[in-house]
C-alpha cells in the first residue's frame, strides 16, 4: 500500500489538574490513507473524541497535555508543528465537523459569511468571489435555494440543514482529510441518511481520506472502509470493516456487537456487557477491559497485553490472540 | 380479545404559539392531533417517530401531565381525566414514568434511598420505617445496584445506574403500566443492552405494561411486540411489530426503516434506501390533505387534498394510506435512491 496521509503514533493525551491525572488517550496508532474512510468506534470516555481533538491541536493546554507520540501528515509531525504553520492547515487542507451544529456555528453570522470566511483565510479569495463560492457548495451539499440561504443565520436552519453547512465549510478548501466527530449523532435517522449519502458522495467527489469517529455500529457499517475499535483510551482492535464485522478479533468488539439490537433479525436477548467502563484517573494493572470480559485469562488481570498484529495487516490488543500472531518479518 | 389496559380514543393536543407580529393571529401547534391506540395488559407497546412527531407529548397527555384539548383516555375501562382526586391518586401509583434523561429526572439533593422512599411516603404506604427500607432494599436488588449505594446521590452514579434508580422509583408502587420515555437513548450500547435486558426480565416477573417511546427502530423491534408509528401528530401504522418491519404499510414507515443503516457491511451493501427529501413540517403549519404527502415517493394528486384516516389493512394491522394498488408508481421526485 502507498503512504499513509495521516500516520497517528503512540498517541499519549492526558488531563492534568491538582486533583486528579486522567490518560483521555494512551499510545493510540493508526495509518489513514488517502480516500479512504477510517472509522474510530468506542463508546463514552474511550477518547475518540479527545483523539481528534489531539491530532489538531485544540484541546485547551493546560489541563490537557499530549505527552508523548507523533501525528504525521505527509510526513510532518502536527503536534511539532509552530502554532501559526498548523493554523494554515487546519480548515483548509485538515477539516473537522462536530456533532453539534449549532454549537460550531456562530449564531451571530450569516452562514454564507461563516463559509466565505474560510475561502477567503485559506485561499485569499475576495470577498465576491469567496461570497460566490460559498453559494455554491451550499448548493452542493444540498440546500435548497442557496443564494437565499446563505443569507440566513445558522438558527433559521433546521439541524439537518446546520449539518450540512458545516459540512460546506469543511469542504470549502476542499481538504485532503476530514474528521467527523459524531456528524449525525444529533440527527433524526431519515436526515441521518441523508447526511451519510451526501458525506459518501462528497468523498468521492473531493476524493478526501476521513476519519469518522461514531459510536453506531450502523453507521461504521455503512460508512467505513477500516475500523479501530477504541477502549478506555487506546486501540483494542484494527481491522478491515468487513473483518472487524466477521471476525471479531477482541472480546471487546465481541461484546460491542453482541450488545446492538438490528432491525434485521431478532435477539431474544442482548448479550450486555457487565459492569461499568473503567475509572481513567485510576491507576490500572493489566489489561483495562479484563474485569468486564467474559474471555478473560488469568493473567489478564495483571499483565497488560501488548498489541498482537494479525495477519491481513489486523491488530488486537488481547492475549487471546497471542501465538495466532505472524512470524516477524525478516 | 380482552378490554384494554389503556386506551386512547382521538386525543388532541394543541399548544398556542405567539402570533408572528403583535396584531397577528395567535398561533397552533399541532403537537397531537387525533390518536387513538389500545395497549393491551402484557403488551409491550411501542411508540416511535421522529423528534417534533409529538411522541413525548402524546405520553405526557395521556399521564394527564398536560391537559387535553380534546379526546378520551380510559385506563381499565375508566375515563382518566373525569377521575375524581382519590381515584386519580389511585391512577398515579397504578401508571408510573421512566424519563429519559437520567440526569434531570433525579433530584440531585436527594440521596438514592430518599429518591426511592418518597413513592411511599406520597402516597402514605409502608408507614413503618423498617418495612419501608427492606422494601427499598428489594428495589435495589431487583434493578440489580448495590444496597452501599443508597446513601450516595445522583451525581455520584453512571447514566446506566442512573437509569437504574429511575426505574427502581417507577416499580416502587407496583405499577400496572410504565411508561417508558425513551428510556435508552442517553445510553451506550454496551449499557443500553443492560438496561433492556433489565427491562425484559422485570416485565417477565412482576408482569407489567410497558408503553414505550422511542425513536430507535432497532430498540423498538427488540422490546415491542406491537408498535405505532408517528408523524406530524398522528399515528399513521400500526401493526404487530414483526409485522411492522417485514411488511410496512406506510410510505413512511417504509422510508424510516430503509434510513436505519444495518450494523453488517455485507447486509449493508446490498440494502435498498428510500431517501426521503428535507425535513419534517413544521406541526405549526402541517399541509394539506395527507400529512407526509410533500416527501412521499407515491404521493396522487388526490392526497394533497383528501386526509387519510388509519384504517386496517389487515385484521390488526393498520395504516393511514390507501393499499399499495391505489398509489401512483413510486416516482423519484420527493427522493433519491440509491
Amino acid at each position: 500500500m502507498t503512504e499513509p496521509i495521516l500516520s497517528v503514533r503512540g498517541l499519549k493525551t492526558e488531563f492534568v489538574t491538582p486533583d486528579y491525572r486522567v490518560v483521555a488517550v494512551d499510545g493510540l496508532s493508526y495509518d489513514l490513507h488517502a480516500g479512504r474512510t477510517l472509522a474510530v468506534v468506542g463508546e463514552s470516555g474511550s477518547g475518540k473524541s479527545v483523539h481528534a481533538l489531539s491530532i489538531l491541536r485544540l484541546l485547551p493546554v493546560p489541563p490537557a497535555r499530549i505527552t508523548a507520540g507523533e501525528v504525521l501528515y505527509r510526513g510532518r509531525d502536527l503536534l511539532k508543528l509552530p502554532e501559526a504553520e498548523l493554523r494554515r492547515l487546519r480548515g483548509d487542507r485538515l477539516a473537522m465537523i462536530f456533532q453539534e451544529p449549532m454549537t460550531s456555528l456562530n449564531p451571530v453570522m450569516r452562514v454564507g459569511e461563516q463559509i466565505a470566511e474560510s475561502v477567503a483565510l485559506h485561499k485569499g479569495a475576495s470577498d465576491a468571489a469567496a461570497a460566490a463560492r460559498a453559494v455554491e457548495l451550499l448548493g452542493k451539499v444540498g440546500i435548497p435555494a442557496p443564494e437565499k440561504r446563505a443569507r440566513d443565520y445558522p438558527h433559521q436552519f433546521s439541524g439537518g440543514m446546520r449539518q450540512r453547512a458545516m459540512i460546506a465549510m469543511a469542504l470549502a478548501c476542499d481538504p485532503d482529510i476530514l474528521i467527523a466527530d459524531e456528524p449525525t449523532t444529533a440527527l433524526d435517522v431519515t436526515i441521518q441518511a441523508q447526511i451519510l449519502e451526501l458525506m459518501k458522495a462528497l468523498q468521492r467527489e473531493f476524493k478526501m481520506a476521513m476519519v469518522l469517529i461514531t459510536h453506531n455500529i450502523g453507521v461504521v457499517a455503512e460508512m467505513a472502509d477500516d475500523v479501530v475499535v477504541m477502549y478506555a483510551g487506546r486501540a483494542v482492535e484494527k481491522a478491515s470493516v468487513h473483518e472487524v464485522f466477521k471476525t471479531p478479533a477482541h472480546p471487546y468488539t465481541r461484546a460491542l456487537l453482541g450488545s446492538v439490537p438490528s432491525i434485521y433479525t431478532r435477539k431474544e436477548r442482548l448479550a450486555a456487557i457487565a459492569g461499568q467502563p473503567p475509572d481513567l484517573a485510576a491507576p490500572r494493572a493489566g489489561c483495562p477491559f479484563a474485569p468486564r470480559c467474559a474471555e478473560a485469562l488469568e493473567r489478564c488481570a495483571a499483565e497488560d497485553p501488548p498489541p498482537f498484529p494479525l495477519p491481513g495487516g489486523r491488530m488486537s490488543n488481547c492475549w487471546l490472540v497471542e501465538g495466532k500472531t505472524p512470524a516477524a518479518a525478516p | 380479545m380482552s378490554e384494554p389496559l389503556l386506551e386512547v380514543r382521538g386525543l388532541v393536543k394543541h399548544f398556542e404559539a405567539p402570533a408572528e407580529s403583535f396584531l397577528g393571529p395567535k398561533r397552533r401547534v399541532f403537537a397531537v392531533d387525533g390518536v387513538s391506540l389500545s395497549v393491551y395488559k402484557g403488551d409491550t407497546f411501542g411508540l416511535i417517530g421522529e423528534s417534533g412527531c409529538g411522541k413525548t407529548t402524546l405520553g405526557r397527555t395521556i399521564l394527564k401531565l398536560e391537559p387535553a384539548t380534546a379526546g378520551k383516555v380510559f385506563f381499565e375501562g375508566r375515563d382518566v381525566f373525569a377521575l375524581k382526586p382519590a381515584a386519580l391518586r389511585q391512577l398515579r401509583r397504578d401508571i408510573q414514568v421512566v424519563f429519559q434523561d437520567p440526569f434531570s429526572s433525579l433530584d440531585p439533593r436527594m440521596t438514592v434511598s430518599d429518591i426511592l422512599e418518597e413513592p411511599f411516603a406520597i402516597h402514605g404506604m409502608l408507614p413503618s420505617g423498617t418495612e419501608r427500607r427492606r422494601r427499598v432494599a428489594e428495589l435495589m436488588d431487583v434493578v440489580g445496584l448495590p444496597k452501599t449505594a443508597l446513601e450516595r446521590y445522583p451525581h455520584m452514579f453512571s447514566g446506566g445506574q442512573r437509569q437504574r434508580i429511575g426505574i427502581a422509583r417507577a416499580l416502587a408502587l407496583n405499577p400496572k403500566l410504565v411508561v417508558l420515555d425513551e428510556p435508552v437513548s442517553a445510553l451506550d450500547v454496551s449499557i443500553q443492552a443492560q438496561v433492556l435486558n433489565l427491562l425484559q426480565d422485570l416485565q417477565k416477573e412482576f408482569s407489567l405494561t410497558y408503553f414505550f417511546i422511542a425513536h430507535d427502530f432497532s430498540v423498538v423491534r427488540h422490546l415491542c411486540n406491537r408498535t405505532a408509528v408517528m408523524y406530524l401528530g398522528r399515528i399513521v401504522e400500526s401493526a404487530p411489530t414483526e409485522e411492522l418491519f417485514a411488511d410496512p404499510q406506510h410510505p413512511y414507515t417504509e422510508a424510516l426503516l430503509s434510513a436505519v443503516p444495518a450494523p453488517d457491511p455485507g447486509l449493508e451493501k446490498r440494502r435498498k434506501r428510500i431517501l426521503l427529501a428535507g425535513d419534517v413540517p413544521s406541526p405549526l403549519d402541517p399541509p394539506s390533505g395527507c400529512r407526509f404527502h410533500p416527501r412521499c415517493r407515491y404521493a396522487l394528486p388526490a392526497c394533497r387534498v383528501s386526509d387519510p384516516a388509519l384504517a386496517e389493512a389487515r385484521p390488526g394491522h393498520s395504516a393511514a394510506c390507501p393499499p399499495a394498488p391505489f398509489r401512483s408508481k413510486p416516482s423519484a421526485a420527493a427522493l433519491v435512491e440509491s
